[in-house]
């Protein structure tokens, strides 16, 4: 059983112990706590150099040196919090880096509010299972047979079919009835490709409706998309080798993903705020009447910053943009202001739990708007690389890792 | 040597400082320049909103806006330093940065930096604070 440290700060007196604890057992792992003698508490305190005044964080320090230091044996780590903690944030932050200075195992942050229930936290568990448990696949670099990908995202299902480490069909469309829309997708790309169905060797799905879908379909790997489309995203940039972030700004939630030959080792998802996601862009392109495949090219030629933004939200950022558009401001600029908008919302909240590693990678349907690619740029400060295919990347990762269940029939 | 004084605006470690032939990183001269800038934004010490967000490179989002907006003033000083003094429970009369929080962080940014670092704790005695004075002299001269 795959074992994940728990570092954390007031999740029994927040009621969410057991919804950890239950994420955690839903993908077949367990928590853990290292253990410490008393003694050691302000030795440890005094090694890693913060000293905060609450007693339960000097305990998370003095267990994250255990594992680190090798007396305590654990698979991952998942370093938690409560949500607006001040003392809990800086430490949260600074003991993941140390975790991740000293060690080579997977971690996650979290801040958690009494709200917080296993579901929220099933991808980032399952992510970190998979990372330990499959290794050896997320270390495969090359697609193999014939084998087909489905991402099933909240704004749009992708289908891909690979043979032999090239793309041969591919076909994307919006997401309607989960099963449906991707077995649609699946076809159109099986007919691209010029292949039937029956002559697939392997079937790899993720996103939302992975579990659904790989039941229907009777896929052979089922998995979280934070894994899947780390692996698409390096396969696609030709980056598989060396370290990279991998920013996938989706329809409904956002990925921050800090990779290591194509493997990831740290990671955040939001999902919280659709101000802060492709459907912020989305609303605006409807309030300008253009089509969303058009609003980067219009941000492109526009100016962000003759466009005052008071809120990230989607709800009042739109009236701040209608509210500039009635002022007179240019269509150009409002879109462009959108982008900035979504890019230093990601930057600020969740850009900040991980520690950008240089290429950063763009992908997902969001990368096609030039313009935020362009506001990511100005807040990661460098130009981020867009691959081809970009939208494809978890049923790209789907469809070579499902490739890795073929060796053993070859 | 540039040195950091922690509290940033103790004008006795500041003098210090100078006294023996450093150039002390103070909260005073980092607010001094936002202050002579003539295009004032935010007054009274021009700490804008963009400088919050500055902040976040040394603390997350989650992280207060009083503190990120220190950190943002503090934070490239701490960068810059080759040094640092710091003193531990001084009165606010001796120098304060009005934000435990921001204080803890601070002292863990200069740490985390692996620059020779003094820690003296505020003398509650003449003999103390002669002893004191004789530390941070000792030092100050050391650094080369």
């Amino acid at each position: 059983m795959i074992k994940i440290a728990q570092l954390s700060c007031g999740t029994e007196y927040s009621g969410v112990q057991s919804e950890i604890e239950k994420a955690a057992t839903t993908v077949g792992a367990k928590m853990v706590f290292p253990d410490v003698e008393a003694s050691e508490i302000d030795k440890a305190v005094e090694e890693f150099g913060f000293t905060p005044t609450s007693a339960q964080l000097k305990l998370m320090i003095a267990r994250a040196m255990a594992i680190t230091d090798g007396r305590y044996d654990a698979d991952a780590v998942f370093i938690s919090s409560c949500f607006r903690c001040a003392e809990a944030a800086l430490i949260r932050n600074e003991l993941r880096r140390y975790v991740q200075e000293h060690s080579r195992l997977p971690v996650v942050t979290y801040s958690f509010t009494e709200r917080t229930k296993s579901g929220q936290l099933l991808t980032r568990m399952e992510a970190l299972v998979t990372i330990v448990e499959r290794k050896e696949l997320l270390a495969r670099e090359r697609q193999v047979g014939l084998t087909a990908g489905i991402d099933s995202g909240s704004s749009t299902t992708k289908a891909m079919i690979m043979r032999d480490n090239v793309i041969i069909g591919k076909f994307w469309h919006p997401t309607g009835e989960v099963v449906g829309s991707a077995e649609e997708a699946l076809d159109k790309a099986l007919a691209e490709a010029g292949v039937k169905r029956s002559e697939l060797e392997a079937i790899g799905v993720t996103g939302y409706g992975r579990y659904t879908i790989g039941k229907k379909l009777n896929c052979q790997l089922i998995q979280e998309e934070l894994t899947t489309n780390s692996k698409g995203a390096v396969w696609l940039a030709d980056r598989q080798k060396g370290e990279a972030t991998i920013i996938d700004i989706g329809g409904m939630d956002n990925k921050a993903i800090t990779v290591r030959d194509g493997i990831p080792d740290n990671f955040t998802m939001g999902g919280i705020c659709a101000g802060a996601s492709g459907r912020f862009l989305e609303l605006t392109a409807k309030r300008l009447k253009v089509d969303i495949t058009e609003l980067g090219a219009l941000a492109d030629r526009g100016d962000a910053r003759k466009v005052p933004m008071n809120s990230y939200c989607s709800i009042f950022g739109i009236q701040d943009l209608v509210t500039s558009l009635a002022a007179g401001q240019t269509i150009e600029d409002v879109a462009a202001a959108a982008c900035q908008s979504v890019a230093d919302q990601v930057y600020e909240q969740q850009l900040q739990e991980i520690d950008v590693r240089q290429p950063v990678i763009q992908v997902g349907g969001t990368s096609l708007i030039s313009g935020l690619v362009k506001a990511v740029g100005n807040v990661v400060g460098s130009k981020p690389i867009v691959p081809p295919n970009s939208q494809y990347i978890g049923s790209v990762g789907a469809a070579l890792l499902s490739s890795g269940f073929l060796e053993g029939h070859r | 040597m540039k040195v950091f004084i922690m509290p940033p605006n103790s004008l006795i470690l500041y003098d210090l400082v100078e006294r023996y032939g450093h150039t002390p990183l103070s909260l005073m001269g980092a607010i001094s320049k936002r202050v002579m800038n003539p295009e004032i934004e935010s007054p009274p010490i021009n700490v804008t909103p963009n400088d919050v967000k500055k902040g976040l490179k040394y603390a997350g989002i989650e992280v207060p806006s009083g503190i990120r907006g220190r950190l943002a003033i503090w934070g490239p000083l701490v960068d810059e330093a080759e040094a640092s003094i710091i003193m531990e429970d001084a009165p606010f009369e001796f120098g304060c940065v009005g934000c435990h929080r921001t204080d803890e962080m601070v002292r863990f940014l200069v740490k985390k930096r692996k620059i020779p670092l003094l820690e003296v704790r505020y003398p509650t005695s003449e003999d103390e604070a002669k002893v004191l004075v004789s530390k941070i002299k000792a030092f100050l001269e050391g650094l080369k």
